[in-house]
């Protein structure tokens, strides 16, 4: 099967959804919601089968079609596409489970009129994170980029009764449309400098005959741009607002997919001067992006008291250490490379932070509060609960025999090997402030008595509990045996 | 099947979670771990039987192994299972919370195990870890006093000297470019692994912060004293006992042997810091004012000697010369330190019970209503001041006749010698606070709260008895671990 069928299904599952969408009773939205999840499921499916021309066995006359000079099928573009697809999945999961709280600010609240809508959009998004994964021209990146932004400023505003998300929607507009300037523009100069806009000729052009000053001026441009969608500082100050105000779900989508999708595009853009004779001031750059934004992350995290806003600083904070993989450059040749590196660590993300996501998301819906005091007292109210919490927070802060230690330790690996000793230094130190931060929502559960008069048990419905237990397994069994993970991203 | 030795404690919390009855499962996994333990040391060097693979990772190579390095971890080995079978005989749970008790002390019991029994450096690290989660939780969750204050501090303490560690283990493993440690240790004895001396004396840098800070090592001890004061009596036995050793395990395994250049290299700020271990730490230790926190104090100051064993081990390296004494002395005491202090420890917590108190002043003549509680408190109190005939007597002359091992006599005297001299002075400090301690708790005449103390019950002299037989034995008949490390 070519490849190009699975975002052609995602987006005509998308269309669809949203048709049916006015045909479902006020009352039953939800249906939209699940009908989504087995589409997307099924499409999950058929990236097994799905193949690119040098694959293909026999001559067909799809193998031929110029569309393979903008669109690449890899194992990588493979995995991203499984990575945004299973990150969908899970953010529709808990968006049904949301819907309460959507109907509120959308519509009346006898019935979910207002939020169906939202489960297509986040279909056509993921059909765009998936569509990056296999750019490999500079247009169709931004195509699919675009598609992805503008999707978002929906689903970030979309509680339209809530001023805080529309304060967050007005945010993200305004400073994603400048970053896109940042893109477009930088894209321009390397069009000038190299009179391509296809990866593998700019490849060519940046280790020969290209001037190198406007290339740099070009990358550098993009580098910005890419690094506000992915919360680098000093272009992270949208993340702890936006993430706070957006509707739980998005914020789940914006801080996996999202930033999936922007490492998916900066690797892109930057692996054609990866052995160019700037390359090393290229990564130096990185590297140095990287220390400012573990940083910020790490410390800013250890003020919070809103378990909303901490997940922003943590996700700023896990920015950090996947541009230190990114900065490490490494070929694979002996060892993992950057690609491979960055993909594992964002899989081990998505399972620990999507996990996290589920904890608040309950804890909006049955407490009302995004307050980490909201979790006081949780080994009372719900031992097992309190058990994944730990576990997941745990896997968030680097406990080994997880498998956001796996990934850590991937990445400290990586830059030890090339030779990264002051931001190795920098990441140990900062991962240490992720210890306090982290456990203080430990101290909460375990420590502090429940606050509230009735102690809400804080029960999930049975799909919340099936993917919650599911996550939590995965953390565990990954965290002590990593290869069938490292299996998806040879 | 040294998988198994990790996995019954492992697999029993689990169960105990999961509603099996806590204490009988605990107790019965302790037992079956016991005698697997005491097999597995008695016969490590059958490597068909012990060791074993399973592969994590294939690129970069990470497995899940099990074995026995050498006849160190054998004995770390035995002492993790005397003691955790002792661990969970003593003390006893807060009304409510066995599931939690019980099985904290499992895991922290199979934590220290799966370190010393693994032989990938990965999960050698890993399985410590482990261990330490379990260890915040009960001083958090069922600590004396300002336990919040205390399980907080050491949580940072330890996650940071952790991470040091880590990064110092990753760079070794980089530069060996394996992460099987036996594969390392072959290699340094083949000469093929040769690392830049700079980037040793970096490394070793690393280690000796990272490791030092889980050992306690001054002046990265603030959070023992205060910790095993503050823990429950199964937690404060395995960690003082047992867990801690894994920092000292870590530096005899991995930083001695793989990185002499590096480690020579900061010889002397070592003997420095040791000798505030015994010196500095050991006259606090005589100014405190409560049992539990004087334990704790004289954990924390005996691993000074335990560091200067490893430290004549590595001037003798450096001078090209074997050290007949420093690797047996060190794993001696690492044995007889454990179950002497997890013995105090232990006894500690029942006199508490039974008199509410642990302030010398509150307490007096408690060997007329305890008699045997009395004599037990003696043997491990005598014990751990080095009284001949007990294990850390044998453990401690060792290491005394290491500092001097290989010393060519016309020479002047080397800063191990200056050190191990001085260090000497140590033996008279833990027998003032020792004996004193001793004095004020049991002998003069009894005060309120001890009255009515009551003497142990069987039940409760098993653990003690137990402890104080691995005492006398090694004390007596050293030869019975020496044998496993020729």
């Amino acid at each position: 099967m070519p490849a190009y069928y699975l975002e052609a299904l995602t987006v005509t599952l998308g269309i669809v959804l949203l048709v049916a969408e006015a045909f479902v009773p006020g009352k039953q939205k939800s249906w939209v919601g699940l009908a989504a999840i087995v589409g997307l499921l099924g499409v999950l499916g058929l990236t097994i089968w799905a193949i690119g021309p040098d694959r293909a066995t026999e001559a067909k006359p799809w193998t031929k079609f110029a569309l393979w000079d903008l669109y690449k099928f890899d194992a990588t573009a493979r995995f991203y596409k499984i990575l945004a697809l299973v990150s969908a999945i899970f953010v529709l999961i808990l968006a049904i489970d949301y819907r309460s709280i959507l109907s509120r600010y959308t519509g009346e609240t006898n019935d979910e009129n207002g939020t169906a809508e939202y489960y297509s959009l986040i279909v056509i998004a993921t059909s765009a994170m998936m569509w990056m994964a296999s750019a490999k021209n500079l247009s169709m990146l931004f195509v699919s980029l675009e598609l992805l932004t503008v999707t978002f400023y929906i689903l970030v505003a979309f509680m339209k009764r809530n001023v805080g998300s529309l304060e967050a929607g007005v945010k993200y507009l305004i400073l994603g449309a400048l970053s896109t300037g940042f893109l477009v523009y930088g894209m321009a100069w390397i069009y000038g400098a190299t009179g391509s806009l296809s990866l593998d000729i700019i490849t060519i052009a940046a280790s020969t005959s290209a001037p190198a000053t406007p290339l740099l001026f070009g990358i550098a441009l993009m580098i910005i741009a890419l690094g506000f969608k992915v919360g680098a500082a000093p272009m992270h100050f949208w993340i702890p607002d936006v993430y706070q105000g957006a509707p739980t779900p998005t914020t789940a989508f914006l801080s996996i997919g999202s930033k999936g999708a922007g490492f998916m595009a900066l690797m892109s853009v930057m692996a054609p001067f990866a052995a160019s004779p700037f390359a090393a001031k290229l990564y130096g750059v990185v590297s140095i992006l990287a220390c400012i934004t573990l940083v910020v992350g790490n410390f800013g995290a250890i003020p919070q008291n809103n378990f909303k806003r901490l997940l922003a600083y943590s996700s700023i904070a896990n920015a950090g250490f996947l541009l230190l993989a990114v900065a490490a450059n490494r070929d694979g040749s002996t060892s993992l490379s950057s690609p491979q590196l960055v993909g594992f660590y964002l899989a081990s993300y998505l399972l620990m932070t999507m996990a996290a996501f589920f904890i608040l998301s309950i804890l909006r819906v049955q407490c009302g509060s995004d307050n980490i005091d909201a979790l006081d007292g949780l080994s009372k109210r719900n031992p097992i609960l309190a058990v994944a919490v730990t576990i997941i927070m745990a896997s968030l802060a680097g406990v080994p025999l997880t498998v956001g230690f796996v990934g850590k330790f991937f990445v400290f690996r990586a830059a030890m090997e090339a030779g990264m000793v002051v931001p190795v230094v920098i990441a140990a130190i900062t991962a240490a402030a992720g210890f306090y931060y982290y456990f203080k929502i430990l101290r909460a559960v375990w420590w502090n008595a429940p606050n509230h008069k009735e102690a809400i048990p804080l029960d999930g419905s049975s799909i919340f509990t099936f993917a919650l237990t599911f996550l939590t397994i995965a953390i565990l069994v990954f965290g002590m045996w990593p290869q069938p993970l490292m299996n998806l991203i040879k | 099947m040294s998988s198994f030795l990790f996995l019954i404690p492992f697999l029993a919390a689990i169960a105990i979670i999961f509603g099996s009855p806590a204490r009988l499962t605990a107790r019965g996994a302790a037992i079956a771990t016991f005698l697997l333990g005491l097999f597995a040391a008695a016969s490590y060097d059958n490597t068909a039987l012990w060791s074993y693979k399973i592969s994590a990772l294939a690129i970069p190579s990470l497995d899940i192994a099990f074995g026995f390095l050498n006849g160190t971890s054998a004995v770390m080995v035995a002492l993790a299972v005397i003691v955790m079978l002792a661990a969970v005989f003593t003390g006893k749970a807060p009304e409510g919370r066995d599931k939690l008790y019980f099985s904290s002390s499992l895991l922290i019991g199979a934590g220290a195990i799966g370190a010393f029994v693994s032989t990938d450096l990965f999960f050698f690290y890993a399985f410590h870890e482990l261990a330490l989660i379990p260890t915040f939780l009960m001083i958090g969750l069922l600590g004396r006093g300002s336990r919040k204050e205390i399980a907080w501090k050491i949580t940072i303490y330890l996650g940071v000297g952790s991470l040091i560690l880590l990064a110092g283990l990753v760079w070794l493993a980089s530069e060996a470019g394996t992460y099987n440690m036996i594969a390392m240790l072959e290699a340094q004895k083949a000469g093929t692994l040769q690392i830049d001396p700079t980037t040793q004396k970096s490394i070793a840098a690393l280690l000796i912060v990272g490791f030092g800070t889980l050992v306690s090592l001054f002046p990265f001890h603030s959070w023992a004293a205060p910790a095993y004061a503050s823990a429950p009596a199964p937690t404060a036995m395995l960690h003082a006992g047992v867990l801690k050793k894994f920092g000292l395990y870590g530096m005899m395994q991995l930083a001695v042997p793989l990185l002499p250049i590096g480690m020579n290299a900061w010889l002397t700020p070592l003997l420095v810091l040791l000798l505030g271990n015994i010196l500095w730490v050991g006259l606090v230790t005589i100014n405190q004012k409560r049992l539990d926190s004087m334990l704790g104090h004289s954990s924390v100051m005996h691993m000074g000697y335990i560091f200067l064993a490893l430290a004549a081990v590595v001037a003798s390296n450096a001078a090209g010369k074997t050290n007949d004494f420093g690797i047996p002395a060190a794993t001696i005491l690492m044995f007889a330190h454990g179950i002497s202090i997890a013995m105090l420890f232990g006894l500690a917590d029942r006199i508490e019970r039974s008199t509410g108190t642990l302030d010398f002043s509150d307490l007096g003549g408690l060997a007329k209503p305890a008699p045997v509680l009395a004599f037990l408190f003696g043997i491990a109190g005598m014990a751990s001041l080095g009284l001949p005939g007990l294990a850390n007597f044998s453990g401690e002359v060792m290491v005394f006749l290491a500092g001097f091992d290989g010393r060519d006599a016309t020479a002047p005297l080397g800063p191990v010698q200056i050190a191990t001299i001085l260090s000497l002075w140590g033996v008279v400090i833990s027998a003032v606070y020792v004996l004193r301690a001793y004095r004020q708790t049991f002998q003069g005449p009894t005060v309120n709260s001890t009255v009515s103390a009551t003497d142990l019950t069987l039940m409760e002299k098993i653990p003690a008895l137990l402890l104080a037989i691995a005492l006398l034995v090694v004390g007596i008949y050293p030869r019975i671990l020496l044998q496993l490390l020729s």
